[in-house]
């Protein structure tokens, strides 16, 4: 554009520096809930140094965290694009009956050969369930939510009849040493949710794929006449929802040695929990990864820094549910003062 | 046929035009049912020229613009590019030839930046391995788009903020450039200024200028006569699914387009009143 003689408008041509991006992050959601961590985690440190800094604490609100993180990771990318999946939790505990009873029946428990049958068994479980969610939504148009709470039902009471009602607690040696060993001191399972994260928020923010999930979130209607095939990149995130939650069914074998049928009815619920106080837009178009991990240990580092400090942990649930109402209530705020709708 | 003979002379025909068009439709038919919503229209779009597609509501504007921007497929007719005959099966087969459409409302996605409207279904993707994962090239998007907006002189208020962040009239030029940006031969817009207020109106139909003096072919869609007349080169109006006028603007009147539209001018010179839809 050298042939431009009149000098281009402020902000056309420069891009932005580093100082105009750091501006814009530090006055966004994940920034000050980060804060609002860092401050909890402060507060309770500095409060109960030797119990709640303790490295065995944090070892185990990291583990508390993990199985959840890799959840709201899927739930991210689904409300991103403007929608809602109530189904994982069940779909977890589908996915784990299922590869607990291939693994039990044709494995052996010494052997990483199981482990990775029961991996890919779990994963294809999810995978299919989320499929079908994405069927009902894309095709048959019943929206989100009746959807995902239709599968949610059908899905836990699809274990209940794989497992006869009662849980699996026969789980491969090889995958049970899996959920508890570490290395250099760091879980695996923290280990293996840390780089799902990583590459989640990669793909999200750095890719096509995660791009067209913001357009399709922001304008379904835009997306599709600017060519965005909308219901299949529907249809594969809610297939990718599923599969994080077969994902997660193994991890959560690994850890607990029991299919934990009761264990995660709340998920689907924490998972949002976490993805809205992270700064995710509940009518699509916005939020991040980094923002879901934050907002998925804010409740984690409550609910533990309670106990230590002998509150009940039930005013953990109190707290959060008005944090969450908070939290929306500021972002609403903020964006109603910075831009004209 | 004698019949679409009859109401296509106009009763200002000038002398014809003797111009290739760059985009042709003649005998376009589209019926949904029983309803037939075209009844064999003709239509013509010069390179470098705004041409102003009005008619009354129900006259058939949209269909049309749906059928020569590949939404819909014609029932019965032929559509020319170049002077070659084609067929759209999707609007990316129109987006090949370089046609697009800057929609009313409902084209942008408020919570993105200027560059990843511009670029939305059709992302930059990074030289190499990086780019065969999908990794995107948000330096090159940004600076191609920055060029686009100074080339049409729109100067936007933040180049990186969404979208959401600014006047309705800054969000629909960028649906326009966008358009304008991708578009190699017809920009169709589609009541470009029906939302917008008056000093953002005056706005946009420059820029609809500025885009027809980069040589593309403009089809305005538009219920302002005043819009018309101040910017088309030429006129086609459309009434009950069929083209019955095609006036060069010299000098035409609101009451010459609205006329023409309601059919009291072809009453006034004696033309037969289409027949109403059987």
């Amino acid at each position: 554009m050298s042939g431009v003689a009149a000098a281009p408008p402020d902000g056309l041509q420069a891009p932005p520096g580093l100082g105009r991006t750091l501006k814009t992050a530090a006055s966004s959601s994940p920034f000050y809930m980060g804060l609002v961590l860092v401050a909890l985690v402060a507060f309770f440190s500095f409060l109960h140094p030797t119990t709640f800094a303790s490295s065995f604490n944090v070892r185990n609100i990291f583990l508390d965290a993990s199985v959840l993180l890799i959840l709201a990771v899927g739930t991210t990318y689904i409300m991103i694009a403007g929608g809602f999946d109530l189904s994982i939790g069940s779909v977890l505990v589908f996915s784990g009956v299922a590869a607990a009873q291939v693994m039990l029946r044709y494995g052996n428990t010494e052997s990483l050969w199981t482990v990775a049958m029961g991996f890919v068994v779990a994963l294809l479980c999810g995978t299919a369930w989320g499929l079908f969610n994405g069927w009902c939504i894309t095709r048959l148009r019943v929206s989100a939510l009746i959807s995902t709470l239709g599968s949610m039902g059908a899905a836990l009471g699809g274990a209940y009849l794989l497992s006869d009602g009662s849980d699996i607690r026969t789980v491969p040696n090889a995958l049970i040493s899996l959920g508890h060993g570490s290395i250099g001191g760091v879980p695996w399972l923290v280990v293996i949710t840390a780089i799902m994260a990583l590459v989640g928020g990669i793909v999200l923010h750095m890719t096509r794929f995660g791009r067209h999930t913001y357009l399709v979130g922001s304008n379904p209607e835009a997306s599709r006449r600017a060519g965005i095939n909308v219901s299949g990149h529907l249809l594969r995130l809610y297939a990718l929802s599923g599969l994080l939650a077969g994902f997660a069914a193994m991890l959560s074998l690994g850890r607990f040695s029991t299919t934990t049928l009761e264990g995660h009815a709340n998920d689907p619920l924490e998972a949002i929990t976490a993805v809205v106080l992270g700064g995710t837009s509940l009518t699509g178009g916005r939020g991040s990864v980094v923002g879901t991990v934050v907002g998925v240990f804010i409740p984690a580092v409550l609910a533990n820094g309670f106990i230590i400090m002998g509150i009940q942990p039930f005013w953990q649930m109190v707290v959060i549910g008005f944090v969450v109402i908070a939290a929306v209530y500021a972002d609403q705020i903020k964006r109603g003062k910075g831009e004209r709708l | 046929m004698d019949a679409a003979h009859a109401v296509t002379a106009s009763p200002r025909a000038d002398t014809p035009i003797m111009r290739a068009p760059i985009l042709r439709a003649r005998g376009i038919t589209k019926r949904f049912g029983h309803v037939e919503a075209l009844r064999g229209v003709e239509f013509d779009a010069h390179a470098g020229e705004i041409t102003a597609l009005i008619g009354d509501n129900g006259a058939g504007k949209s269909t049309l613009v749906k059928i020569l921007s590949g939404v819909y497929a014609p029932t019965e007719g032929t559509i020319e590019v170049d002077g070659a005959p084609v067929s759209f099966g999707s609007p990316a087969d129109a987006h090949a030839l370089g046609i697009e459409t800057a929609y009313q409302d409902l084209s942008v996605c408020p919570d993105l930046s200027p560059s990843a409207n511009m670029f939305m279904g059709r992302e930059a993707v990074r030289p190499g391995w990086l780019g065969r994962l999908g990794f995107l090239d948000n330096a090159s998007m940004r600076r191609d788009s920055a060029v686009a907006f100074q080339k049409l002189k729109v100067a936007l208020k933040d180049m990186d903020a969404p979208i959401a962040s600014l006047s309705g009239g800054q969000r629909q030029s960028v649906a326009i450039c966008r358009a304008a940006m991708w578009a190699k031969r017809v920009v169709f817009m589609d009541e470009p200024t029906a939302a917008l207020g008056v000093v953002q109106t005056a706005r946009t139909l420059d820029l609809v200028k500025r885009i027809r003096d980069t040589g593309i072919a403009v089809v305005l869609i538009s219920h302002n006569m005043r819009d018309v007349i101040q910017v088309a080169d030429t006129v086609e109006v459309l009434r009950l699914g069929r083209r019955i006028a095609t006036m060069p603007n010299k000098n035409l009147s609101v009451q010459d387009l609205v006329g023409a539209m309601t059919g009291a001018l072809d009453a006034a010179a004696g033309l037969a009143e289409p027949e109403a839809v059987a």
